[in-house]
């Protein structure tokens, strides 16, 4: 069974862990066609070669980022989210006029 | 006297002669000394047959005596396949043989073998569908003759365990390779695991081999074991099979029952090499077996293997064979070398001077059987000519015993499983590794090193480089062998086709040559189409002797270059695993609230909920269909107590926490007062609904939210991995199994409640509907959350955990002149029914958006954005394809459908009964069900298909069913 370090909790078993899916960068929810948005939902790229995911240590609940070789299966380097999520993200208020209204 | 073959000590290194045991085989008692294996012990009272073969029904016996083949497999008790060559035999232990009818000795069903011509590979896809249905006639005939043991499906779980081991450097197999590499590593400091699969460290020493001074195997084996045991940083496992490599240095190895998991920093495998057996005529009949099992016979079991021996051989090995056969008191006839030139070695010496016989440059091309084929009576020996092929003319020498010696195969399949690739070499005519991965090392036979010095070198590399590689700094590195001895071990086509076949390439599934040369001709040109077609390779021992002759033979066939073909891909297990195994102890973990003791003295029947143990009901179980509908009409006429400790708790706190909840949940919560709480619900990205619960406020920046007992993980999980993103200025705990809880609900919970909370004003003026409170409670500080799920005056009080059964046990205290009972989670399932809401994940399912469910007026309608947000305008705006609707049926006197009855529109699925009951309160049937759009408007019908077919009519009906204007729970 693989082992997967853990920037938090060091090298553990890999079954203590969830995948989270590629790191992807949310399109502008307010913007943009229903066909990108679901593009954005439900496709992954499915590169071959080195992917950013989230990973989960399940006991601990501590979510990372893995670089990982979908080709070879390495798992390249694992780091806290905070290197790649520094700033506070807000989103624009738009004013819907009845919206949702049903 | 424990058999007519035993021979006197010091032959039989593993038995303990002191002790003698009886067993039983095929109904017959025979007697063996401890340390034997069945097979052994029943070679020694001269029982050669084991087991008939899986298609022609021939008679079997030992080939490897190393429980690597499979025509040792016999039935022990209820356990079948058992490995005789590997299974001691215990006092009292009743053995059976497999796959045959009448007896092992006499099987009625040799008969088969005269129909082999219409057997060949593939039949089943040639035959027996014609004309239509033929199929199902024969299937059962057919199947029936398949398979080798029984299983009894009533038989008793056997125990079973794992253990974990953990290795700076783990070895596997204890041979002069492993034992090597094993003291090296533990000499620079390692700690060292030895995983061995035989009784007694030592290989091929226990058996054979000596060293270049003459020194004979048992005693190396004996010195190197010593040096072992004196190093305290050396575990051995001995018995022990390594079955699988997987990543990261991660091993299996099994031992009786036992799994080990075992995960090392760095590796050497040394797991030897296996005879191969030549292939002529009947060399799958007992009597025929490796020159190697005839040594682990004597020198291992004290086993005299036959009378008259014939040996073939390609190597020095198979005249040390001889020699040994020839001091264990056999006859040897002859030795037919394979190679047109003998070359000298000690062992050809020692032959000579025993003036055994030496016929150079020939092969047996054939074993004549006895009667039955139940043995062998005499072998055919042929001149080879130069293209490999035999002559015709041929002498008979007569024997009991015909031993092969004519090559080697790596036992590489731990490698292969972590993708080592494999290169034939064309001078030793052997498949050697490539390059191994990090942190793996291979020494000995297996990387193909054969003689003895060169093997203990290479042992010496690996074990310091493997050191080396788990930190172990260990001094200068030990020089490589300077002759791997590898030349002259291996023949490269020890195979000579019969006109008449029987010339059997896999055992296991009885293939003879020309069944692989007609797969080829038939277009299964590829090693791995070929082994699929006709199955060589793909019994119980998996190739082991197998898959070398077949690529040979198909490179022969298709004029390939072996430098450019490979045997088939090697997987785990190397050796059947049970269930058991994987299995193991089997644990339930559950977990249980603070209140537990107290549900069982009150009589409750638990469910599980999760991992979590939660009263059903409290009653006999013969009393479930009223016990239920007496919880409910108390709670709805008096006051009932339920056990909520399991439902989830998160405590949201800091600036951000009412923008965090925006963001996770539909509804809003920035200008939620405090001292109130506010329905939640979580849809996910794609806009299904998750989870839900109430969000209370405690503080400007305080939250106390409640989530599913299933759900409560996935959400805090979910509010983890966003603000991971967000980064916004909150912290999430999960509380849930820090506060114990309690529902008290009905129109006396108040008055019960007054008496323990007196700090609080309870009255409805000052803690109206959805009002929440810090209150002391029993003297216990609490929170208390007014709240509607089953539709009665009630407060939901959380409180520590280490409280509750305190807090419990007033309310029971305080509530008993009134008659407070306790009620399960069927009884709330029937309260919050009645009151038509919903549960989420039985009346939503994964794709349930929240327009399907009604529940609209939960989703905010000018928020910047939640998670799910634009795929619920999306899907709203696709319009719907069904809704969650109340309704009761048209009879008033059907039994309620079941969940998941389908919705029928004519030959249409429109939907599906989510939840229903017969509602004591209200004397009738309600439920929830999705419905087809057109149908979703109270008056509307529509069909429920329920059991047997039949379709029942239902009726949509405004929710809630129960006091519609909400005023019980509001009082």
């Amino acid at each position: 069974m693989k082992v997967l370090n853990c920037p938090l909790n060091g090298p553990r078993n890999i079954s203590e862990f969830v995948w989270g899916g590629e790191v992807k960068p949310m399109p502008d929810p307010g913007a943009g066609s229903d066909r990108d948005w679901g593009a954005f939902v439900f496709l992954e790229n499915n590169t071959a070669g080195v992917v950013r995911e989230w990973w989960c240590h399940v006991p601990t609940s501590f979510w990372f980022i893995g670089e990982r070789d979908t080709v070879t299966d390495e798992i390249i380097r694992t780091y806290p989210a905070g290197e790649l999520f520094k700033e506070r993200v807000e989103f624009a208020a738009k004013p819907k006029a009845g919206e949702g209204t049903r | 006297m424990t058999g007519m073959n035993r021979l006197p000590a010091p032959a039989g290194s593993l038995l303990d002669r002191s002790k003698t045991i009886a067993f039983q085989f095929e109904g017959r008692r025979y007697e063996g000394f401890a340390g034997d294996t069945i097979a052994s012990a029943l070679a020694a009272n001269d029982v050669w047959i084991l087991s008939r073969s899986f298609k022609y029904h021939r008679p079997r016996g030992i080939l490897t005596m190393a429980g690597l083949d499979a025509n040792t497999l016999v039935q022990v008790g209820d356990e079948p396949n058992v490995l005789a060559d590997r299974r001691a035999i215990s006092e009292g232990l009743v053995v059976e043989g497999q796959n045959y009818s009448g007896s092992l000795e006499h099987d009625s069903e040799t008969w088969i073998e005269m129909f082999g011509r219409f057997l060949p590979p593939g039949f089943y896809y040639k035959a027996f569908y014609r004309p239509k249905g033929a199929w199902k006639f024969w299937e059962p005939f057919i199947r029936k003759r398949a398979g080798l043991g029984r299983v009894n499906t009533a038989a008793h779980h056997g125990y079973y365990d794992k253990e974990y081991l953990f290795a700076d450097v783990a070895v596997i197999g204890g041979g002069p390779a492993g034992l090597a590499a094993a003291l090296q590593a533990a000499d620079a400091g390692a700690e060292v695991i030895v995983i061995d699969d035989g009784a007694r460290l030592g290989g091929s020493l226990t058996y054979a081999r000596c060293d270049s001074n003459g020194r004979s195997g048992s005693a190396l084996a004996g010195e190197a074991a010593q040096a072992v045991a004196a190093r305290a940083n050396i575990r051995v496992v001995p018995g022990a099979v390594c079955t699988g490599q997987f990543a990261d240095g991660w091993f299996a190895a099994i031992r009786g029952n036992r799994l080990y998991k075992l995960r090392a920093k760095a590796s050497v495998i040394a797991t030897g090499a296996l005879e191969q057996p030549a292939v002529f005529r009947n060399n799958d009949l007992p009597g025929v077996m490796l020159g190697s099992a005839a040594q682990r016979l004597i020198r291992q079991y004290g086993v005299r293997p036959g009378r008259e021996a014939v040996v073939v051989t390609a190597n020095a090995d198979g005249y040390a064979v001889a020699t040994d056969l020839a001091e264990a008191g056999v006859t040897v006839n002859a030795i037919v070398d394979l190679r047109p030139d003998v070359l000298p070695s000690p062992h050809v010496t020692k032959a000579q001077q025993l003036d055994l016989r030496i016929i150079e440059g020939s092969a047996v091309v054939e074993a004549i059987p006895t009667l039955g084929k139940r043995g062998i009576m005499a072998a055919l020996v042929a001149a080879v000519n130069d293209d490999g092929s035999a002559d015709a003319a041929a002498e008979s020498i007569p024997c009991d015993l015909l031993c092969m010696s004519v090559g080697y195969a790596p036992l590489a399949h731990l490698l292969h499983h972590v993708g080592v690739e494999f290169s034939y070499d064309k001078q030793t005519h052997m498949y050697e590794p490539g390059t191994l991965p990090a942190h793996l090392f291979a020494a000995g036979s297996v990387a193909g090193a054969c003689d003895l010095d060169a093997v203990v070198a290479d042992g010496r590399r690996a074990g310091w480089a493997a050191a080396q590689d788990a930190g172990f700094a260990a001094g200068a590195e030990p020089p490589a062998p300077i002759d791997r001895g590898a030349l002259d071990q291996t023949h490269p086509w020890p195979i000579f086709p019969h006109k008449r076949g029987r010339d059997f390439v896999d055992f296991d599934e009885d293939l003879q040559v020309k069944d692989l040369v007609h797969g080829a001709a038939d277009g299964y040109d590829d090693i791995e189409l070929l082994k699929r077609y006709t199955t060589v390779g793909m019994g119980p021992s998996q190739g082991k002797h197998s898959a070398v002759a077949a690529v040979r033979i198909l490179a022969k066939e298709m004029g390939g270059d072996l430098q450019r073909m490979n045997v088939t891909t090697q997987r785990p297990p190397f050796i059947p695993e049970k269930f058991g195994h994987m299995a193991g102890r089997v644990f339930e973990p559950g977990r249980r609230t603070a209140m537990h003791h107290r549900h069982i003295e009150l009589g409750a029947r638990f469910m599980p909920a999760g991992l979590w143990w939660r009263p059903a009901y409290y009653g006999k179980p013969a009393d479930r269909e009223t016990a239920i509908p007496d919880e409910v009409l108390n709670v709805r006429n008096n006051v009932g107590l339920i056990d909520v400790s399991t439902l989830g708790g998160l405590d949201v706190r800091g600036p951000d926490a009412a923008e965090f909840l925006n963001r996770m949940y539909t509804f809003t919560y920035t200008k939620l007062p405090v001292g109130r709480s506010r329905y939640v619900l979580m849809t996910d990205q794609a806009g299904a609904v998750m989870d839900d619960g109430v969000a209370c406020r405690f503080h400007d920046e305080h939250f106390y939210v409640t989530a599913t007992t299933g759900g409560v993980d996935g959400v805090y999980r979910t509010m983890l991995f966003w603000n991971a993103q967000w980064r916004l200025n909150v912290d999430v705990a999960n509380v849930t199994a820090a506060y114990a809880g309690v529902n008290i609900a009905g129109p006396r919970s108040r008055e019960v409640l007054q008496k323990l909370c007196t700090d609080t004003d309870l009255s409805p003026a000052a803690f109206p509907y959805l009002g929440v409170r810090l209150a002391t409670v029993a003297g216990v500080p609490c929170r208390l959350l007014r709240v509607g799920f089953v539709g009665e005056l009630g407060y939901e009080i959380h409180m520590p955990a280490h409280f509750g059964e305190h807090v419990w046990d007033a309310i029971m205290e305080a509530g008993k002149p009134l008659g407070i009972r306790p009620f399960g989670v069927e009884a709330q399932r029937v309260l919050r029914l009645e009151k038509g809401h919903i549960i989420i994940g039985q009346d939503t399912d994964g794709l349930t958006h929240p327009y399907e469910a009604d529940m609209a007026w939960a989703i905010a309608k000018s928020k910047p954005f939640f998670v799910g947000q634009r795929s619920i305008e999306i899907q709203n705006a696709k319009g719907l394809t069904r809704k969650l609707v109340g309704f009761t049926l048209s009879d008033a006197s059907a039994p309620p459908p079941e969940e998941c009855h389908l919705v029928v529109r004519g030959p249409d699925i429109v939907g599906r009964v989510t939840s229903a009951v017969r509602s004591p309160a209200l004397d009738k049937v309600v439920g929830l069900a999705y419905v087809a759009p057109d149908q979703a408007a109270p008056g509307k019908t529509f069909d429920i298909k329920v059991e047997g077919g039949r379709l029942i009519r239902a009726k949509v009906i405004p929710i809630p069913f129960y006091d519609p204007e909400n005023k019980r729970q509001e009082m």
